[in-house]
C-alpha cells in the first residue's frame, strides 16, 4: 500500500466512524464508549496516540499559505521555532503549526485591523499611548521581515533561516532591544508582535492552524474546551485529556 | 430628513445593567420604555462555541469596534492625546447586556466610608490628610440608605456569598451560598486567618446552586468552566441583563428594545429633555424618538460624551476647578499584587469561574490605620480562581527571558505551578484627571471622541506599594517556594489590561455647583433627563463596581418611577 493510499483509507474510516457515531442516534462523548455501542464501532481498541498519530498522517489541506511568500514563511518559521523551541518537553513552533496560525491570522481581520482606529492623523507618541502607526499589521509583518533578512546578511552574510540557532538568537534579541535601528517599523514592537503571535498559535484551539492535536495543551496539562470542572473543582491536580472546539460539533 | 417616531414614557440609551434593570422596573410599574442598543441582540444560544481564547479574549469578540468609536489619552494637559487605536488597559461592552455579559461576576458592597469618604477623612486624620488635587467628596447618599437597593440587585441575580465580617451591615443574608472551594482557596483562608485577617469567599454572580429570583426567573448553577471574564455565558449561570432583566422587561409587553441604534445626541429644549437622536446602522436613517425621560445608561466615557456633545450641563474646567461634566475621572489601582510559585505543588490552575475566590478586606477603605502611611483608602486582596487560559497565562520567575528555551521550560512548569494574590485599589479623583471632548479626533459619523486626560499619582504608588507587601506576605505564608512582587506602579499605561473598572465623569453628589446628578441619578440641571451608571461614582472603591452600579440603578428606576407621577427635583 502506497502512503498515500494509507492516508485514505484512515480518512475514510476516520469520516465513516464519524457517520456512524452520528447517525447511531447515541449521544457518544469522548472515546469512553462501552456496552453495545463500544461493541459495534471496530476501532474502539485503538488508543489515544495511535489515533493521533494517523489523524496527523492524513494530508491537512490548512497547510498552505495566503499571505506570506515561500521566503517569507522560511523566515517565520525559523524564528518562530526560537522564540518556542522543540525541546525534552514536546514540539516547538514549527511542529504545532505555529506559522501557518501566523499566515492566516495575517490574511484576515486581524492582519487588516479591521476593528482598530486607523484614521489620521497621525503623531508620534509616548510608549503608554500605544501604537500610532498608519501601518497595518500584515504590513508591519512584511517589512519586519524583510529587516530581519537584511539584518542578518548585514551581520553574518546569510539568509536568517540559514544560521545556527545561536546566530539567530542574537538577531531577535538585537530586535527585541531595538538595537536595530529601523526607519519605518520599532523593531521591538514587530518582535513583540511576532512573540505575541507565536503564542496564540501554540495555545489556541486547533481550529484556526496551530496547536496542531492539541500537543500545545497537552504539554502544559491544560484541557482546552471542557464542558465544566465540577468534579474536579475541589480536588488537587488532575491530569484531563484535552478536548477541542471540534468536540463540540 | 430625519424620520419621528411616536412619543414613549421613557427612553433608555444603552442596554446593559442599568438600562436592563430600569427597563424591567419600569415596565412592570406600567411605563412605556424603548431602548435603544448600538449593538447587537444576544442570547445564551450564541456561546455555544464560546470556549475560543483567541476569539473572545484576544480578538474582542463582545466588545465595541474601536474603527467606528474610541477616545484619545493623554497623561497630563500638557501633552497631546492620541486615540487609543487597540485595546488594552479596559475593554468597552457592548450589544445587549453591554458590559454585563463579559463581566466576571464579582458582586461587591462599596464600605460606608466610601459614602463618606470626605467627612470621615476629615473627622478621623484632619484636612491634612487629603493632598492638594485629590477632589474627593462625599456621594451625597450613606450606605445605610443605598443598603435596600444592594438588596434588591443582590436577589435579582442570585449572588452568591458570605457575609464580609468587615463590611457594612446587610439587612438579609446573600440569596444564594457560597461557591465551592478549591485547595488553593483554602490555603489562601488558612494562611491569611493564620496573619490575624478575615477572609470571606468572593460574592459571586455565576450561581453556586440553582436559582429563582423575585421575577420568577430561574437559572442554573456555575459548572466552573472556566470561561467567564470576556465570555458570555453558555448556561446562563452568570448573571447578566439578557438572562435576568431584559426577559422581565419583555414579558411586559412595555419595552421596545432597538438593536442597531447608535444614539448621537440627546435632544432637549427650555431645560427639558424632549427625547433622543439616533442613527439606524443597518439603514443609515436618522431617527428622533420623542420621550417625557431620558435615561443614559450606556457606558462612563458614551455617557459623558453624550453630555458634551449635546452641550447639556456645566463642562468641567481643570483650570479653575468649576464645571462638573468630565470631572473626578478614575480608574482602578491592580498593580501592586504578587504571585508564587511552587517547585511541588501543583493545581487545577485551568478550572475555575469569574467570582470563584478568597478575600480580605483588612487593608480595604478605613478598615486599617491611615496615620502613618502616604495614602488614604486601600483595596481588597484576594486569590481569585477564574481559569487560567493559556495564551494569556505565562507566569515565570523574574529574570527567566521572555522567549527561548527557558521562558518554554519554565512557562510550562509553572503554568499548573505558581498562585497569585491580587488587589483591587482604590484610586482617588484628582483635579486634574477628567474627560472632555477630544479637538482632533472623530468617530464614524463625525462627532469628537471623548479625551480622557489620567495618571497615577502618589497616593497610588503608595497604595500599591502597600498592597503588594501584604500580597507577598501572604503568599509566604501559603508556601510558596518563591515569591515575584510588584516593586514600581510605574505610570499609567493604556496599552496593558488592567481592569474595566472605569469611573466619574458625570458624578453624584449633595450639591449641584459639585456634582452633575443627585443620588436618583436624576441630572441636577434637567429634571427628566437621568445618567445612570459607575459614572455617577465620585471616586472608584478598592472593589468591583457592579454591585453599586445595580444597586444604584435601582434607586434610579424609583426615582423615575416618582418623577413620572409628580416630577421637579427628587432631592
Amino acid at each position: 500500500m502506497t502512503k498515500d493510499n494509507e492516508n485514505k483509507t484512515s480518512e475514510e474510516e476516520r469520516i465513516s466512524r464519524r457517520r456512524f457515531i452520528k447517525s447511531s442516534g447515541v449521544a457518544v462523548g469522548g472515546l469512553a464508549v462501552g456496552g453495545v455501542i463500544g461493541g459495534l464501532i471496530p476501532w474502539r481498541t485503538e488508543d489515544n496516540k495511535q489515533q493521533r498519530q494517523a489523524a496527523n498522517e492524513t494530508k491537512n489541506y490548512n497547510q498552505a499559505l495566503m499571505f506570506f511568500s515561500q521566503a517569507e514563511f522560511k523566515t517565520v518559521e525559523a524564528a518562530t521555532e526560537r522564540i518556542f523551541p522543540k525541546d525534552h518537553n514536546g514540539p516547538g513552533a514549527k511542529d504545532l503549526g505555529v506559522p501557518f496560525y501566523i499566515d492566516h491570522q495575517l490574511a484576515g481581520s486581524y492582519g487588516f485591523n479591521s476593528r482598530d482606529y486607523m484614521e489620521p492623523p497621525f503623531f508620534h507618541g509616548e510608549k503608554e499611548q500605544g501604537y500610532q502607526g498608519r501601518l497595518k499589521r500584515r504590513e508591519i509583518f512584511r517589512v519586519g521581515l524583510r529587516e530581519l533578512q537584511n539584518y542578518s546578511h548585514q551581520k553574518y552574510k546569510k539568509e536568517f533561516s540559514e544560521l545556527s540557532t545561536e546566530e539567530q538568537d542574537d538577531i531577535l534579541k538585537d530586535f527585541e532591544s531595538d538595537k536595530v535601528k529601523l526607519s519605518t517599523i520599532s523593531a521591538s514592537g514587530f518582535f513583540n508582535m511576532l512573540r505575541g503571535v507565536t503564542l496564540e498559535g501554540l495555545y489556541s484551539d486547533p481550529l484556526y492552524g496551530g496547536n496542531i492535536d492539541m500537543d500545545g495543551w497537552r504539554m502544559r496539562d491544560y484541557p482546552g474546551d471542557q464542558m465544566n470542572y465540577l468534579d474536579v473543582i475541589e480536588e488537587g491536580f488532575k491530569k484531563i485529556e484535552p478536548r477541542s472546539l471540534r468536540d463540540h460539533m | 430628513m430625519v424620520k419621528k417616531m411616536p412619543k414613549t414614557d421613557v427612553v433608555i440609551v444603552g442596554v446593559g445593567w442599568g438600562g436592563g434593570i430600569i427597563a424591567s422596573e419600569l415596565t412592570k410599574q406600567g411605563l412605556s420604555v424603548v431602548g435603544l442598543e448600538k449593538g447587537l441582540e444576544r442570547s445564551t444560544e450564541d456561546y455555544y462555541m464560546v470556549h475560543d481564547e483567541l476569539r473572545y479574549a484576544l480578538r474582542y469578540e463582545l466588545f465595541q469596534d474601536l474603527s467606528k468609536s474610541t477616545l484619545t489619552f493623554r497623561s497630563n494637559e500638557k501633552k497631546r492625546a492620541l486615540p487609543m487605536r487597540h485595546y488594552g488597559s479596559f475593554l468597552m461592552g457592548e450589544g445587549v447586556g453591554g458590559a454585563g455579559v463579559h463581566w466576571n461576576g464579582q458582586t461587591y458592597r462599596f464600605l460606608p466610608y466610601d459614602f463618606e469618604i470626605r467627612s470621615q477623612t476629615v473627622d478621623r486624620y484632619g484636612e491634612k490628610k487629603i493632598p492638594k488635587g485629590m477632589t474627593i467628596q462625599d456621594w451625597g447618599i450613606t450606605y445605610n440608605e443605598l443598603e435596600p437597593y444592594y438588596d434588591k440587585f443582590e436577589k435579582m441575580a442570585g449572588i452568591s456569598g458570605e457575609e464580609n465580617p468587615l463590611g457594612g451591615k446587610r439587612s438579609d443574608k446573600y440569596p444564594t451560598g457560597p461557591m465551592k472551594h478549591s485547595p488553593q482557596m483554602k490555603m489562601f483562608t488558612e494562611a491569611t486567618k493564620k496573619l490575624g485577617y478575615h477572609p470571606y469567599t468572593v460574592p459571586s454572580a455565576n450561581l453556586s446552586e440553582p436559582y429563582t429570583n423575585p421575577d420568577g426567573i430561574s437559572r442554573a448553577a456555575c459548572q466552573y468552566c472556566s470561561f467567564c471574564e470576556r465570555f458570555g455565558c453558555e448556561y446562563g449561570a452568570k448573571a447578566d441583563p439578557v438572562v435576568t432583566v431584559i426577559p422581565v422587561a419583555n414579558k411586559t409587553g412595555k419595552f421596545d428594545l432597538r438593536t442597531h441604534s447608535w444614539v448621537r445626541r440627546i435632544l432637549h429644549k427650555d431645560g427639558k429633555a424632549t427625547g433622543v437622536l439616533y442613527t439606524d446602522l443597518t439603514t443609515g436613517e436618522e431617527i428622533e424618538q420623542p420621550a417625557d425621560v431620558v435615561v443614559i445608561t450606556s457606558y462612563v466615557f458614551n455617557n459623558t460624551k453624550l453630555l458634551l456633545t449635546s452641550k447639556i450641563g456645566r463642562p468641567y474646567d481643570p483650570a479653575t476647578g468649576t464645571g462638573v461634566i468630565g470631572k473626578n475621572y478614575a480608574y482602578q489601582v491592580v498593580k501592586g499584587a504578587a504571585t508564587g510559585f511552587y517547585d511541588d505543588m501543583e493545581f487545577n490552575n485551568f478550572a475555575g469561574a469569574g467570582a470563584l475566590g478568597v478575600v480580605i478586606d483588612d487593608f480595604n477603605g478605613d478598615n486599617f490605620d491611615h496615620s502613618d502611611l502616604n495614602f488614604i483608602h486601600g483595596g481588597y486582596l484576594a486569590l481569585t480562581q477564574t481559569g487560567a487560559r493559556p495564551i494569556q497565562n505565562n507566569p515565570v520567575p523574574k529574570g527567566t527571558p521572555s522567549w527561548g528555551a527557558e521562558f518554554k521550560d519554565k512557562s510550562l512548569k509553572y503554568a499548573n505551578r505558581s498562585l497569585s494574590v491580587g488587589a483591587m485599589g482604590a484610586s482617588m479623583p484628582f483635579r486634574h484627571h477628567y474627560l472632555d471632548l477630544d479637538p482632533t479626533y472623530k468617530d464614524t459619523f463625525g462627532d469628537p471622541l471623548l479625551r480622557m486626560t489620567f495618571d497615577f499619582e502618589d497616593q497610588d504608588r503608595e497604595l500599591a506599594k502597600f498592597t503588594a507587601k501584604k500580597a507577598r506576605g501572604i503568599l509566604e505564608e501559603m508556601g510558596a517556594d518563591h515569591v515575584d512582587a510588584m516593586e514600581e506602579l510605574g505610570p499609567y499605561d493604556i496599552t496593558v489590561y488592567q481592569s474595566t473598572h472605569n469611573t466619574g465623569g458625570v458624578i453624584m453628589g449633595d450639591n449641584p455647583d459639585t456634582s452633575a446628578v443627585n443620588n436618583y441619578s436624576q441630572m441636577w440641571d434637567m429634571d427628566n433627563l437621568f445618567v445612570v451608571g459607575a459614572s455617577s461614582f465620585p471616586h472608584n472603591s478598592g472593589y468591583n463596581p457592579t454591585g453599586t452600579v445595580g444597586a444604584l440603578a435601582y434607586r434610579a428606576a424609583e426615582g423615575i418611577m416618582t418623577y413620572s407621577k409628580k416630577g421637579g427635583q427628587l432631592v
